[in-house]
């Protein structure tokens, strides 16, 4: 909101700083001046940004209060005192409040006679340097006093007003044209002014189109009233109408304020359009609803808990009595002196329903004096700093896999529905309420999905070496229990890591197979790797399960070609889904150092042919079964197959495997070498194997 | 020139060897002195020569490029690289360690929270615009259930706090990194999704200059000795008195600068004593729970502050849209190596 430094200086006639100077000051204490220019009538037009819970200084008047409390000045009253006398006696205008509980009081005025035209004078002026739009005078009057002291009121053609004014409950379905032009239908909850007959405004919202003023208005009827915050805010979400009195009203207005902004709009539209105030200001007041707001009981306040709260001041005397006396009294709030323990006992101001404990007057010290003023000071601390008992473990997962050439990356925690039900367990992935677009209906219940888009999308744009990995959370179970668990996934495109073993079109499946017994070798327990109870995602025969400590906690393999090709992926992707949660719930590995031998170690290879029903594990297995203490190692060197089955047969593939011999003891003999190598070639011979001559 | 060595100082058929067999030698006694010098004179202006060519720049050039296995060290080094650790949690960490420094244990907590947690305990109204389905992002079929144990994405790590001093009696140093969310149109600086991390002191005694000091020092830690803090009034419901703070712009020192539009600050964080009624909260539910009651508001204060870290990393690296934190283009991440 915009505010003129000439319109608050109205108020302060002994303010001794320039404008730029109380930009600063008020900004410092939480009335924030976000922009200064020059302002049409002289002085400057500040541009406000208010915190929402200080509604009261979002007018002239408030923040001329704040101003006198900042520098000590004198605040003129706003002398709008009840002495407005009617020109001509009358009967006070009939108003009966049948919401008690929504309308706590309502103010009523009668001027007859007047002609209504353009608002000139200081209306004019000011409203020219505030953007503000000119209506009419009787409508700039009602703008005039809220902008001068935040008090919503509103004028009504009293000659459109049958009987008296009612202020109840709308009856559900009744219809209302309201000033905007449309036309409402409203329910039972929705508060409205009417009169005997009809409904003519939303009460607090907005007034009604029919009982307008307008050129042709000759009497007014003027309104000023306090309404229930939740009734407004209710009334103005509903109906989507959001206006500066529903603003206010919805935040708490002033329950004193309506007969002084009732009588300064009467004043104002007199001045504007002559006329005579006929009759009283006649003011309903619910008493019950006047006990809680402008008549609220006094609250303590102990000058040792402001020291308490606050701690040190810069100048080390922190705040004293009389300066907790003198800002709270400048802000309105009235001090009965301390009794011996340094209570005070504080009656509270009625514009500023956000001040109810202790804790808020001082806040109100605090703000007042200036929080750049109290010290920087570190407190003492007896505790201890107790690390979460995973932090170890994730440390270790991050720092291996980006020395393994993977980058850490942060995707979407949310998936579409198709994804949710095909990456995560069927039937439990937890769907949204309002989700932020149709592909993010669910919470995730695995990091794949959005893996694989991040894949897809580097891929997509030309960049096509990606090794990524996510460590973040995963969703499964229902809209009634949400279990939340670390997940892990790896995604891996481009050129593999070289190796011997693998033919180029193999070979990223096999370096993520490194990646993960790297990976899973931190951790303590043996690590296997299997193709059982493989999900569907997985190109058929391309992936692996693999479990540690006889657990399965990850899969890998390349992503299969329909959801390659929905994903329009050129390339052959790789992706890991790792149960981290599992995974960072066990024990790191302990290293465990083998004394190192004295004697040589020496290696015997051996070339063999075997069906591919023979997989290394089982010719592995066959060598370790021969339980030779001295051989340390049995490592595949080659494996070569070829597609044209010339050198090998297809069905085939030759190997060249490594065996190392060691003892602690000795040094091997060639016998002894010898003999090992061939048993070695029996049992690999038995296993179906047929060696081949040595090159 | 090395045809020019053997051609004049060879052992064998060097010409210096030549001459000394021819004259040097069989000079008779009295020219073998005059003879000598000569020779000599001879000897070191060839061994001159020499030296002077070999130590030329030229040579050293011809000579490298003809050595057959030299290396051309202006190539680039060939390595595997390693992973790049993500901007975000970089940032995160920094954070969260220099806090650490200074007594704050981490906390985490579920990023799916209930209500009581999200937005009751922290004393936010009931009809609190926040809890609006326009600003928090929801879980499905929560109506039928009472509004307190409504699921939700949190839309701050303050819960974690609050689950904290229910398990823990003070005093309390915690901070809290973590994933937050809320129903906003994305741009360039804002997504609905983002990392904050949030701290929590509490003990007896805490006080308002104890959060500046902390803050203070913890903003040196971060961004230089230099920085300077400043606090303003602010409003946050779980908080009373509430700050921003802000910090001296680190790319101009406060001289005001295109980053800081010409202010000479930064807004970095939002902050404040706990409220009271978040003590009440906290304590109300740990006598539901069968413990004791251990955050009495007339002994019992404390601090708590929040902070985004994407904003932080943008700021430091210069990053223009938030959004690239989030697309894992290598061409991005490998810039943070
Ligand atoms: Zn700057």
């Amino acid at each position: 909101m915009n505010l003129l430094t000439q319109w608050i200086r109205s108020y302060l006639p002994t303010l001794p700083v320039s404008d730029r100077q109380l930009a600063e000051d008020l900004t410092l204490r939480g009335i924030a001046v976000e922009g200064e220019f020059p302002a049409g009538c002289g002085g400057a037009r500040f541009e406000m940004d208010i915190t929402t819970n200080r509604v009261d200084a979002m007018n002239h008047y408030g923040v001329a209060r704040e101003t006198a409390a900042i520098y000590d000045v004198p605040l003129q009253p706003l002398a709008l005192g009840e002495e407005l006398a009617a020109s001509r006696p009358g009967e006070g205008f009939p108003v009966r409040i049948d919401a008690p509980d929504l309308c706590g009081r309502f103010t009523a005025r009668v001027i007859r006679g007047v002609k209504v035209g353009p608002a000139t004078g200081d209306i004019a002026t000011y409203f020219a340097a505030l953007g503000q739009k000119p209506i009419s005078a009787p409508v700039d009057a009602t703008n005039f006093g809220w902008l001068a002291m935040g008090q919503p009121t509103h004028v009504f053609d009293l000659d459109k007003v049958q009987g008296g004014i009612v202020v109840r409950r709308a009856v559900a379905g009744e219809t209302l044209h309201l000033l905007d032009g449309t036309e409402r239908t409203l329910v039972a909850d929705d508060l409205v002014i009417a009169d005997e007959a009809k409904a003519l405004g939303l009460a607090g919202v907005m007034g009604g189109y029919e009982s307008r003023v307008t050129e042709a208005t000759t009497n007014i009827l003027v309104e000023a009233a306090w309404f229930d915050p939740a009734a407004i805010r209710a009334s103005s979400r509903r109906h989507g109408l959001h206006t500066d009195a529903s603003h206010r009203f919805e935040r708490g207005a002033d329950f004193a304020a309506a007969p002084a902004a009732n009588n300064l709009v009467t004043r104002l539209v007199v001045a504007q359009c002559g006329g005579e105030v006929v009759g009283p200001l006649v003011d309903v007041v619910v008493s019950e609803t006047a006990a809680q707001t402008a008549a609220r009981a006094p609250i303590q306040l102990a000058v040792s808990e402001v020291a308490r709260h606050l701690g040190t001041t810069l100048d080390g005397k922190g705040i004293a009595a009389d300066v907790i006396e003198r800002f709270l009294t400048a802000l309105g709030c009235k001090l009965l002196s301390a009794d011996e323990a340094g209570v005070y006992h504080v009656t509270l101001p009625s514009w500023r329903l956000d001040l109810a404990r202790e804790i808020d007057l001082i806040e109100e010290v605090a703000r007042v004096y200036g929080y750049n003023k109290f010290a920087d000071t570190l407190p003492s601390f007896t505790g201890i700093v107790v690390e979460l008992p995973h932090m170890e473990a994730e440390r270790a997962v991050r720092s291996t896999l980006l020395a393994l050439g993977y980058s850490e990356a942060v995707s979407s925690t949310f998936a579409s529905a198709e994804e949710a039900e095909m990456f995560g367990p069927a039937g439990q992935s937890v769907a949204m309420g309002n989700p932020l677009s149709a592909e993010a209906g669910r919470l995730r219940p695995s990091l794949v999905p959005g893996m694989a888009s991040m894949l897809a999308g580097n891929l997509h744009r030309d960049v096509n070496e990606v090794r990524l990995f996510e460590l973040g959370t995963v969703f499964t179970g229902s809209t009634a229990q949400v279990d939340e668990a670390t997940a892990l996934a790896l995604g891996l495109t481009g050129k593999a890591v070289a190796g011997t073993l693998a033919s180029a079109n193999d070979a990223l499946f096999y370096e993520m197979k490194g990646v993960l017994e790297a990976l899973l070798a931190k951790f303590a327990g043996a690590v296997t790797f299997d193709a059982e109870h493989l999900p569907t995602w997985f190109e058929p025969g391309r992936g692996a399960r693999v479990l540690l400590a006889g657990e399965a906690v990850a899969w890998f393999g390349e992503l299969s070609d329909a959801e390659a090709a929905r994903r329009k992926l050129r390339q052959t992707c790789v992706l890991a889904d790792v149960r981290a949660a599992m995974l960072l719930a066990r024990p790191l590995r302990q290293p465990a150092v083998c004394e190192l031998s004295r004697f040589q170690a020496v290696v015997r290879d051996l070339s063999f042919l075997f069906p591919d029903s023979v997989r290394w594990e089982a010719i592995a297995g066959a060598l370790q079964g021969l339980a030779i203490p001295e051989m340390l190692q049995v490592l595949p060197l080659e494996v070569f197959r070829d597609p044209k089955g010339k050198a090998v047969a297809v069905g085939q593939h030759s190997m060249l495997l490594r065996m190392r011999f060691q003892s602690d003891e000795r040094t091997l003999t060639d016998e002894e070498l010898t003999g090992w190598a061939a048993r070695a070639t029996t049992a690999l011979t038995v296993l179906g194997g047929t060696q081949r001559a040595p090159e | 020139m090395e045809a020019f060595r053997l051609a004049w100082l060879g052992r064998k058929n060097g010409r210096l060897k030549l001459i000394s067999d021819a004259w040097l030698k069989v000079a008779p006694i009295e020219a073998k002195r005059l003879i000598g010098q000569r020779f000599n004179a001879l000897k070191v202006s060839i061994e001159a020569a020499l030296s002077e060519a070999e130590n030329s720049q030229v040579w050293n050039l011809l000579k490298s490029d003809f050595t057959a296995a030299a290396l051309d060290v202006t190539l680039p080094g060939t390595l595997r690289r390693p992973g790049v650790e993500h901007p975000l949690v970089k940032t995160m960490a920094e954070i969260v360690g220099v806090f650490g420094r200074m007594g704050y244990s981490v906390g985490l907590g579920p990023e799916v929270e209930t209500d009581f947690y999200n937005f009751e305990s922290l004393n936010f109204p009931p009809n609190h615009p926040a809890r609006d389905t326009q600003d928090t992002l929801v879980i499905a079929d929560q109506d039928n259930k009472p509004l307190r144990d409504r699921l939700l994405m949190r839309t701050h790590t303050s819960p974690v706090q609050i689950r904290s001093m229910i398990e823990q009696e003070p005093p309390l140093r915690l901070v809290v990194p973590g994933k937050v969310y809320r129903n906003e149109a994305e741009d360039a600086t804002h997504l609905a999704r983002f990392q904050q991390v949030e701290g929590l002191c509490v003990d007896s005694n805490i006080t308002f200059s104890d959060l500046k000091g902390t803050l203070d020092h913890a903003m040196k830690a971060l961004f230089g000795s230099s920085v300077k803090t400043r606090f303003f009034p602010s409003f946050f419901p779980f908080t009373e008195p509430s700050a921003d703070m802000q910090i001296s712009c680190i790319f101009c020192g406060g001289k005001g600068c295109r980053k800081c539009k010409h202010s000479g600050w930064i807004e970095l964080l939002g902050c404040g004593m706990v409220d009271p009624a978040v003590f009440q909260a906290v304590d109300r539910k740990r006598v539901e729970l069968g413990r004791a009651p251990a955050y009495d508001t007339a002994r019992i204060s404390g601090f708590a502050f929040g902070m985004g870290v994407e904003r932080i990393a943008m700021m430091r690296y210069g990053v223009s849209s938030v959004g690239l934190f989030y697309t894992a283009d290598m061409r991005f991440l490998e810039q943070f190596a």
